[in-house]
């Protein structure tokens, strides 16, 4: 799901960073001193999860995970992503530092948007608290897919095809995503309930 | 296994200052990557071999890195001549390829190549430690560089706990394969690393607060900038500027 260097124009690439400095700006404002190192730790976590290769058919996909930070970290999901990307560029080379923002942004977004759409419904013991999860998990792969081909095609019409393409080929990962996104918080619920109740960011 | 390969070596490079290193690198790579010219990208990807050369990377891991960053231009190289469009429509065997595709295809790949080049050859031979000081010491909120440092530091241990995991599931006869019953179980690996995670997030805050933890985290000073560095800065933000403005007067 990165964007590597050198494919995006300048107003992409200055939107992104703007985007993601706001972005970062509003989840650290939201992180009290209490919730720093769990919203680290959290965040290695799933720097972990991503470097887990899932099997898919003849191939395997590596996992994203987003709507889960999301479901988890609400706006402190932000922050959490931006470190892992950074990390990401500079241990992996994937993505890079000029478009570390539009990255961000592709990746936190959808994040955040979950948290909203689908937060309360995951938080809520019941039937539909694992169809909002899995709904979750869809939306945000969805949504980044969305956000990478808007990046792609703003940059250049010639992208389209591109794009469309890359859009194809992320339909069976969104789903790949809402099933394992289902199945961590059916076992959270089960093993550890309260941390779907975390309140890691301050409601002000 | 998680590691900065790149971080250790004792060349030019790797002594000059982590926050130098970043800044000087931010600027060659948007100068690199706003360019739309040929020329700019080419000489982008000479100006990353260059640093590449000058920071002594080892070849066959940087070679493996660019493989793994070119997998996306090789999705670019497959769309891009046939549907790039244009008025130059090479004609090849049955198929028509766009040589404004292909002219796009070239310069984006010229421009991601030239650009990891200058990322690993700059920032990326600091250690993550070091380059959380030099961020520090470019005012970047403290609570990011806390959040960055810590991330950090339990990136491995948190790998081992998962791979722990993976492992006691493999003794079990776990297979991966592509079914419900393997997702389930993927599901529940990332869930128990999430718990444990979680309950060492606890266990790090309160052995922090009784060593008085307020939100501020020390940062020892690793480093301080030399004349070496101001020249390094100096050379890149010439060069930058050149890439960026160059063509207004050529």
């Amino acid at each position: 799901m990165h964007i590597s260097e050198g494919i995006l124009s300048l107003p992409i690439l200055a939107g992104g960073g703007v985007t993601a400095v706001i972005g970062t700006a509003i989840g650290l404002k939201r992180i009290d001193n209490d919730h720093i190192m769990e919203t680290a730790l959290l965040s290695s976590a799933f720097f972990v999860a991503s470097l887990i290769h899932i099997p898919l058919g003849p191939g395997s996909v590596h996992l994203v995970l987003n709507g889960l930070v999301g479901i988890l970290l609400g706006w402190a999901s932000v922050p959490a992503i931006a470190t892992a990307l950074f990390l990401q560029a500079l241990l992996f080379g994937f993505g890079g530092l000029t478009v570390l923002g539009v990255n961000i942004v592709i990746m936190a977004a959808p994040a955040v948007a979950v948290s909203f759409l689908f937060g309360s419904m995951v938080r809520k013991p019941g039937k539909s608290q694992l169809l909002g999860a899995f709904l979750a998990g869809l939306g945000a792969i969805l949504l980044s897919t969305l956000l990478l081909a808007l990046a792609l095609v703003g940059t250049d019409s010639s992208f389209l095809t591109t794009a469309k393409l890359l859009l194809v080929a992320q339909l069976p990962l969104m789903l790949l995503e809402g099933l394992i996104t289902l199945f961590v918080v059916s076992f959270l619920a089960k093993v550890q309930p309260d941390l779907l109740q975390l309140t890691i960011t301050s409601k002000s | 296994m998680i590691s900065e390969i790149f971080a250790t070596g004792d060349s030019l490079l790797h002594r000059a200052d982590p926050a130098i290193k970043i800044i000087s690198a931010l600027l060659l790579a948007l100068s690199i990557a706003v360019g739309s010219s040929l020329e700019i990208a080419m000489a982008g990807f000479v100006i990353g071999i260059l640093l590449a050369i000058m920071a002594r990377l080892s070849p066959v891991p940087l070679g493996r890195r660019l493989l793994t960053v070119n997998l996306f231009t090789l999705l670019l190289w497959i769309t891009l001549p046939l549907t790039g469009g244009g008025e130059n429509v090479t004609i090849l065997g049955p198929m028509e390829l766009s040589s404004k595709g292909i002219a796009l295809a070239l310069l984006i790949t010229l421009k991601t190549n030239g650009i990891y080049l200058i990322l690993t050859a700059l920032p990326a031979t600091s250690s993550v430690h070091a380059i959380g000081h030099g961020l520090e010491r470019l005012r970047l909120p403290h609570k990011l560089i806390l959040l960055l440092l810590t991330t950090y530091r339990y990136l491995s241990l948190i790998e081992q706990e998962y791979k722990r995991l993976r492992r006691s599931a493999a003794l079990r006869c776990f297979k991966a394969s592509t079914s419900l019953h393997a997702y389930r179980t993927y599901g529940y690996l990332i869930g128990m690393t999430l718990i444990r995670s979680y309950a060492r997030s606890r266990r790090v805050h309160r052995a922090m607060l009784m060593r008085g933890f307020q939100g501020n985290f020390p940062l020892l000073a690793l480093q301080t900038i030399r004349p070496g560095d101001l020249w390094l800065l100096a050379a890149c933000v010439v060069v930058a500027l050149t890439l960026a403005f160059g063509p207004v007067f050529w």
